[in-house]
């Protein structure tokens, strides 16, 4: 399942974060990740969402991702 | 000619404001693009819209240029500012239209420009 994985690579990149996983459509392929970590704290919101797409760049380069919404916030 | 690269880097470079996109601002295929694009009008950019889909390798290209890996894509003055989703947080803040002032003036013009690349 598509949100799992999802979940274990934000963990792994965010030990820290408290993580929402949501499959928008039901599809399994459109997302909106949530993550508050402290890993942002001071850092300009396009370096937060480079780091989540870093994270999650396998599944978005392979197409399992076809669409993903992200909201970060510093702790 | 020039490649399909140099194009990119061309729009991005000159454009004040470059908008990478899913469609048209005539014809929006995509919600995300259409959401970057609403707050960069609401926000009074001129819009220079360049449609990723009659081929591929825009998309592909525009990624290793930018290394940001999804559409849209919003540049100001050369400038990765981010995706659909930090261009709308911006705007609800306020500050993507101080960016704007900031770069182009607050008396700047409102256009939207539609930019179709062609490689050979």
């Amino acid at each position: 399942m598509a949100s799992d994985t999802i979940r274990t690579l934000l963990e792994q990149a965010f030990p820290d974060a408290s993580l929402e996983v949501v499959d928008r459509t039901g599809g399994g392929d459109h997302f909106h990740v949530t993550v508050a970590s402290s890993r942002f704290d001071g850092l300009p919101l396009i370096d937060q969402h480079r780091l989540v797409n870093s994270a999650l760049a396998e599944p978005l380069a392979d197409g399992t991702i076809h669409e993903l919404r992200i909201t970060t916030r510093g702790t | 000619m020039s490649t399909l690269r140099e194009q990119i880097q061309d729009v991005i470079e000159t454009e004040p404001v470059a908008l990478f996109m899913k469609g048209t601002p005539q014809l929006v295929m995509c919600g995300n693009s259409d959401r970057a694009l609403r707050a960069l009008l609401d926000a009074g950019a001129p819009v220079v819209a360049v449609d990723v889909l009659p081929d591929p390798r825009i998309r592909q290209e525009l990624s290793e240029v930018s290394g940001w890996p999804t559409i849209p894509q919003v540049f100001v003055n050369g400038e990765l500012i981010g995706g659909a989703d930090i261009t709308e947080e911006l705007h609800a803040s306020g500050e993507l239209r101080r960016k704007l002032d900031e770069a182009l003036g607050a008396d700047r013009e409102q256009t939207v420009t539609t930019v179709v690349l062609a490689a050979e």
